[in-house]
């Protein structure tokens, strides 16, 4: 059974201009032991579908679908029920680590009062574990980290802190969002191999959403591709980065640049994504699409399958023509 | 890093350190820098005060009487050049003294002495009292925001800003003492009543230190009216500034990563949002207090509270200079004073300050 299951999955903002459905109809699995990525533009819905899971999501946000988290209805959880899962079952690691982290609390204090609050262990235990969490994470001295504050160490220590918080309870799932994006290149590499060891120690469930293609080459075992809230393609990372089959994910690896430096120029999407209340109808992807036809600005785009795991949301479907173009 | 000590002790190095006892060795210095220049210019401020202190202080008969000028002019030095004048108060405050009142013809020093603590008195307990309940309500209002108890508690400390003092305190005597009879009335004691012996001059610390808990209690009872008069306002200021900045705290991304760890709201408010809250209110605290301590002379008068308020009053429509620079010299240092106190207790609540900012 999977982990997580969630099913047409709609999240409703506020927005000064009313309601605005910022997650639409998006449905997923995520298996024990797997690294989904979730890949999309800014505003495409990434990060609420991760805060609607810990049950954060901001200001008088809905949500509607089903979330079965490890057997349980998430949707329609009270408060106090989120509570108990937020931290303990679900840790979630923010995209920067220059102000996610309590400037003025210790590093033990930050470590320890989710584990001490939803384990009731003591003081003395709670420490052993921060020392073994700070150890897990590659913080050198570990003793004299734990009195330390945030702003003593740099950004890549302080993820590597925050990734030991979200660690604290041995929750079954992590949500990393944009884990890497406020790092310097070098200091990426260390956490996303972090990341990667920590799966194969624990078998943790990680969804890392980011907005960068490169880095969840090495890291994903599946893909989301997410625009304007919802899902336009998922499967395995492999298949989707070599033979991309959605028109968006095609111009999203188009637009990559090449490390191999083959001199090419990079092509960018025409236009920009949409805002929030102002999602087309139909496909939202309707207006930056080089092959999109009348019916793509009524109808919501038809699922289409491919091999075991494949599936894009479009109507016309190109690749099924462009085959013998395409490499 | 702190700093690593060398066998010698080098004072150059000292200062130039970031520690926190270097800080707060440097900031007192600086005050007393602070208060030096105070005297200054309370002293320039007199000097250009038009008006003769010694018409104000002659009877008509004796101000036609020219020997009779010369004499007061010379007993208070007022005959000498201004920077004479200047220097020799200078020298006198060195001493601890302050001059002699022209209107009371006492040393400003021991009527100081007498005022200072009256005001202190209230103050604090007002002060304390708007800290207690500004910082509750002023949270539950942030963290309601928008709903029932946020409005209630908007309009209320609305209102407790908008409310002149002097009249809150007239409403107040007029319920509390006239029509109700709960408070006893005005002054500090029943008249005739004996004040505990002085040793810090606030009779109700001053009672329990004599054990004597019935002066205690009528002291306190004496107190409490115009000092929950004087918390109206600082109320009213401290709530409105605690939702805001509870508020502005809240939308920091470390407050959704505690709210990520499944801790109590309660935790989350107390530990995460209250400490990095309280460095902008302790602030707004401390200039309070302050002007609790130098403002209040219409509630004393209500009260008849013999404090700092009446005393710079009567000193100033009597234009008696020394008094009116003891009473400067008094606000200046309490002012000077909260202001240190506030930027140590800032090194306290942030770590990050205490690490070397300089």
């Amino acid at each position: 059974m999977s982990l997580l299951k969630v099913k047409d999955l709609t999240v409703t903002l506020m927005t000064g201009s009313g309601p605005a459905d910022a997650v639409r109809r998006l449905s997923f699995e995520l298996n024990h032991g797997e690294i989904l990525g979730i890949a999309g533009e800014s505003g495409s819905g990434k990060t609420m579908t991760a805060l609607s899971i810990l049950g954060l999501l901001p200001y008088k946000g809905k949500t509607s679908g089903s979330i079965l988290f490890d057997g349980q209805e998430i949707v329609g959880f009270k408060a106090e029920q989120f509570r108990k899962i937020r931290g303990k079952d679900v840790a979630m690691i923010f995209q920067d680590p220059m102000t996610s982290l309590h400037p003025m609390l210790t590093v033990e204090t930050q470590l320890t009062e989710h584990l001490r609050h939803h384990r009731k262990v003591s003081k003395d235990a709670a420490r052993a574990k921060a020392l073994e969490l700070l150890d897990t994470v590659k913080i050198p001295d570990p003793a004299s980290a734990l009195t330390a504050h945030p702003s003593q160490f740099s950004g890549g220590m302080r993820q590597r802190i925050a990734i030991a918080m979200a660690l604290a309870c041995d929750p079954k799932l992590l949500i990393a969002d944009e884990p890497t994006t406020a790092l310097d290149v070098t200091v990426q590499a260390g956490i996303l191999q972090l990341l990667k060891d920590l799966r194969k120690r624990d078998n943790l469930s990680v969804i890392v959403i980011t907005h960068d293609l490169g880095v969840l080459s090495s890291l994903a075992d599946r893909l989301l591709i997410m625009y304007a809230g919802a899902e336009v393609e998922s499967g395995i990372t492999s298949q989707i980065l070599t033979s991309p089959k959605h028109p968006y994910t095609q111009g999203l690896i188009e637009a990559l640049p090449d490390s191999g430096g083959s001199g090419k120029n990079l092509i960018a999407i025409e236009g920009m994504p949409p805002e929030l209340g102002k999602f087309p109808s139909g496909c939202a992807f309707h207006t930056r699409c080089r092959f999109a036809q009348e019916r793509c600005k009524q109808d919501w785009p038809t699922q289409v399958h491919f091999g075991s795991q494949g599936r894009i949301y479009c109507t016309v479907n190109p690749s099924a023509h462009e085959k013998t173009g395409q490499s | 890093m702190e700093p690593v000590l060398t066998d010698r002790f080098s004072p150059m190095k000292f200062f130039r350190g970031t520690g926190f006892i270097p800080f707060i060795v440097k900031r007192i210095l600086t005050s007393f820098l602070l208060i030096f220049g105070v005297t200054f210019i309370a002293f320039s401020i007199t000097q250009l005060v038009p008006g003769d202190p010694v018409a104000a202080n002659l009877g008509q008969s004796a101000y036609s009487d020219p020997e009779i000028v010369a004499a007061f002019e010379k007993e208070f030095g007022l005959d000498q050049p201004v920077p004479v004048q200047y220097l020799r108060y200078i020298q006198n405050l060195s001493k601890g003294n302050f001059g002699i009142s022209l209107s009371s013809k006492r040393p400003v020093l021991d009527d100081l002495k007498e005022y200072f603590p009256a005001t202190m008195e209230i103050a604090l307990v007002a002060v304390v009292l708007a800290l207690f309940i500004g910082l509750i309500f002023g949270t539950i209002s942030a963290v309601t925001r928008d709903r029932l108890p946020d409005q209630i508690i908007r309009v209320f400390s609305l209102t407790g800003v908008s409310m002149p003092t002097f009249w809150t305190a007239l409403v107040a005597f007029y319920i509390f003492f006239f029509l109700l009879g709960w408070a006893p009335g005005t002054g500090r004691l029943q008249p005739g009543a004996e004040a505990p012996e002085n040793v810090t001059g606030l009779f109700t610390i001053d009672a329990l230190i004599a054990g004597d808990f019935a002066t205690f209690r009528e002291a306190f009872a004496y107190l409490l009216l115009p000092a929950i008069v004087l918390a109206i306002y600082a109320v009213g200021v401290l709530t409105r500034f605690t939702r805001a900045s509870v508020l502005e705290i809240l939308g920091n991304d470390y407050v959704r990563t505690a709210r990520s760890k499944g801790l109590s709201e309660f935790t989350v408010i107390r530990r995460h949002v209250l400490r990095p809250a309280l460095l902008a209110i302790i602030t707004v605290a401390g200039v309070a207090f302050a002007s609790l301590m130098a403002g209040s002379v219409l509630v004393e008068n209500v009260f008849s509270w013999p404090g700092l308020g009446q005393y710079a009053y009567r000193a100033a429509v009597g234009l008696d200079l020394p008094g009116i620079m003891g009473v400067s010299m008094v606000v200046a240092t309490v002012y000077i004073t909260m202001n240190l106190i506030v930027d140590i207790l800032y090194r306290v609540i942030d770590p990050q300050l205490r690490k070397g900012d300089q």
